[in-house]
């Protein structure tokens, strides 16, 4: 194995990368094998897997080839809604060690569950995705991302320390503390969302801390779509190399996938994390190259299997290899999914959320849109609601009352804090009677 | 004795109270008083119109959302003290006033001021009884 890492001529790499170089036929072996593992364990320890399957006449036995997943039902996000909060796991409670929480597609977010094997690959997979970006012991790794139930900050914490780095967990917000720090301890490397990282260098710029002058010298920026022209952006104003990190929570977190530092595509853990591309409308499999929805399989997942799991992303598997030598399959960067999901400061958001919490105050659903805006690098979200005749009060005091209870309850269901405005009724523009529930005025 | 006044919730934006009075004007509809209440971001157009319901039919119809409200026009000498001699009489009721604003005619030396009551009922009594007059919407919008 460390004879292909010789052979690339690539002398950063770290020795976690060496999975990363593993002969083609060799990882397909060992992919084969833990699919059938996995299988095996979900159709045994996992009530919906096991009737999905009964449904399409399949035993864990008819899976002989990697090319046989295509023979398995799909997983989507409503099954974990569906089953909340432990129907899918895989393990006894006793051996779940960790738990994160991320939103629903309606009130009730989704769990996930870890065992300790399960955090250990998470950790390694995130120590692959540094060594990758060209980090190792020795660099400050500052982590801006959410700490808490969100899996971005302790996934990438203890990445960063599986790594060796000197990791300083900042967690999300209070961008003057983030600068000061940055500069007063020399941090070489961030881990933010994008858009959150372009508020930083913002606030730098007022601050009078000019970023290029800093040691930092790279950035790992994921849990949102993003594009070249950000990246772009981002190098130039602030004399980092950006890397786009990709992963879900439903599958473990972020480190499902990241860029080498050749920065085409992002590999895919392919030994934990089997990628397909099918067809968003059919289901059906795609060929390397052709553009369609991301589905992954967890191969080593303990507490919480996930079999052909839609994540609803559209990308495509880039045909070839990387120049960087890695036999791991790449995906392009995601730039659009198949639902209505919104990622806001790297949190999802459905448009149904913002349903059942209006519906939580008045009983009775008025019509609502939804504007995002990009102020500051920060993403913003305004819910303006339509001011129903049940609704209206001629007290000033009646409506503010009303407005704060809508408030509230966006508040809660959603986790982050939005803005309401109420507007007038018709004011909303109607196309064929619906109102369109989405105006996206995020530039990138 | 009581009269009934419209309001719309209109947003805080140039040009929003103009339809609404356009709309009335076209239909011969005469606003005898108006008043706005307003936050930062939106408000409540509160009107007394020559014929509240052929008006709330129109503006309806155009989808603005109207409330009737039953509020209570009365009548206060043009002098200093004029307001706090009526206040007074509510003193110690528990009459609670909702909203008030001044209507725009005085007659001979009377000024008109419009009230909302939480309960309308005790308040007319409450007023009668103290000698206050209190007008008809008939005597309220003759010019």
């Amino acid at each position: 194995m460390m004879n292909s890492i010789l052979e690339t001529g690539i002398t950063d790499c770290h020795p976690a990368s060496a999975p990363d170089f593993t002969p083609v036929s060799e990882l397909r072996n060992l992919q084969l094998k833990r699919l059938k593992d996995v299988v095996m364990r979900a159709w045994q320890q996992v009530a919906l897997f096991r009737s999905r399957m009964d449904d399409h006449g399949l035993a864990p036995q008819d899976i002989r080839s990697l090319e046989d997943i295509a023979e398995l039902p799909f997983t989507v996000k409503s099954d974990l809604r569906d089953t909340y909060p432990f129907g899918l796991f895989a393990s006894p409670m006793k051996d779940v060690v960790r738990l994160h929480v991320s939103s629903g597609t309606t009130g009730k977010p989704i769990v996930v569950a870890y065992t300790k094997e399960d955090v250990d690959v998470w950790t390694s997979v995130l120590v692959r995705c540094f060594a990758g970006c060209g980090l190792h012991r020795g660099d400050i790794i500052q982590i801006a991302y959410g700490y808490g139930l969100f899996t971005g900050g302790l996934g990438a914490h203890y990445g960063a320390e599986g790594l060796g780095a000197t990791v300083v967990p900042t967690s999300v917000g209070h961008a003057d503390r983030q600068i000061m720090l940055m500069k007063d301890f020399g941090v070489t490397a961030m881990c933010c969302t994008p858009t959150y990282f372009l508020h930083l260098i913002e606030r730098a710029a007022e601050l009078g801390v000019d970023m290029k002058e800093l040691p930092l010298r790279a950035g790992v920026f994921g849990a949102e779509p993003w594009t070249e022209s950000m990246r772009r952006h981002i190098e130039k104003t602030s004399s980092i190399e950006a890397f786009d990190i990709y992963g879900l929570s439903e599958i473990i977190g972020p480190g499902v996938g990241c860029e080498c530092r050749r920065h085409d595509g992002l590999h895919i853990f392919e030994d934990h994390f089997y990628p397909e591309i099918v067809d968003p409308e059919t289901g059906a499999p795609l060929p390397d190259g052709a553009e369609g929805e991301l589905v992954l399989t967890t191969l080593s997942k303990q507490a919480m299997p996930m079999i052909r799991y839609r994540t609803r992303d559209i990308t495509m598997l880039l045909p070839g290899k990387c120049e960087c030598g890695r036999t791991l399959r790449r995906i392009g960067r995601i730039g659009r999914r198949s639902d209505d999901m919104l990622i806001i400061r790297g949190v999802n958001i459905f448009p149904s959320q913002v349903e059942s919490a209006l519906l939580q105050i008045e009983g009775t659903l008025p019509h609502y849109q939804i504007l995002l805006t990009r102020e500051q690098g920060l993403d913003q979200m305004e819910v303006q609601v339509e001011v129903t005749p049940q609704m209206f009060n001629d007290k000033i005091g009646a409506l503010q009352g009303l407005h704060e209870r809508l408030q509230g309850a966006l508040d809660r269901v959603l986790g982050i804090r939005v803005r309401v405005a109420l507007v007038e009724a018709y004011s909303i523009e109607r196309s064929q009677g619906k109102a369109k529930r989405v105006i996206d005025r995020r530039t990138s | 004795m009581k009269i009934h006044q419209l309001s719309l919730f209109a947003e805080n934006k140039p040009g929003h109270i103009a339809a609404p009075a356009r709309l009335l004007a076209q239909e011969g509809i005469d606003i005898r008083a108006l008043f706005l209440a307003d936050t930062q971001q939106y408000g409540i157009v509160r009107m007394i119109v020559s014929d509240w319901q052929k008006a709330a039919g129109i503006l309806e119809a155009r989808g603005f959302v109207v409330k009737v409200t039953e509020v209570l026009a009365v009548e206060v000498p043009d002098r200093p003290g004029g307001l706090a001699d009526v206040l007074a009489t509510l003193d110690g009721t528990g009459i609670n006033i909702e909203y008030m604003y001044a209507f725009p005619y005085v007659r001979g030396d009377q000024a008109i001021l419009i009230f909302r009551f939480a309960d309308p009922d005790t308040a007319i009594e409450r007023l009668q009884t103290a000698g206050i007059n209190l007008l008809a919407s008939e005597e309220l919008l003759k010019k």
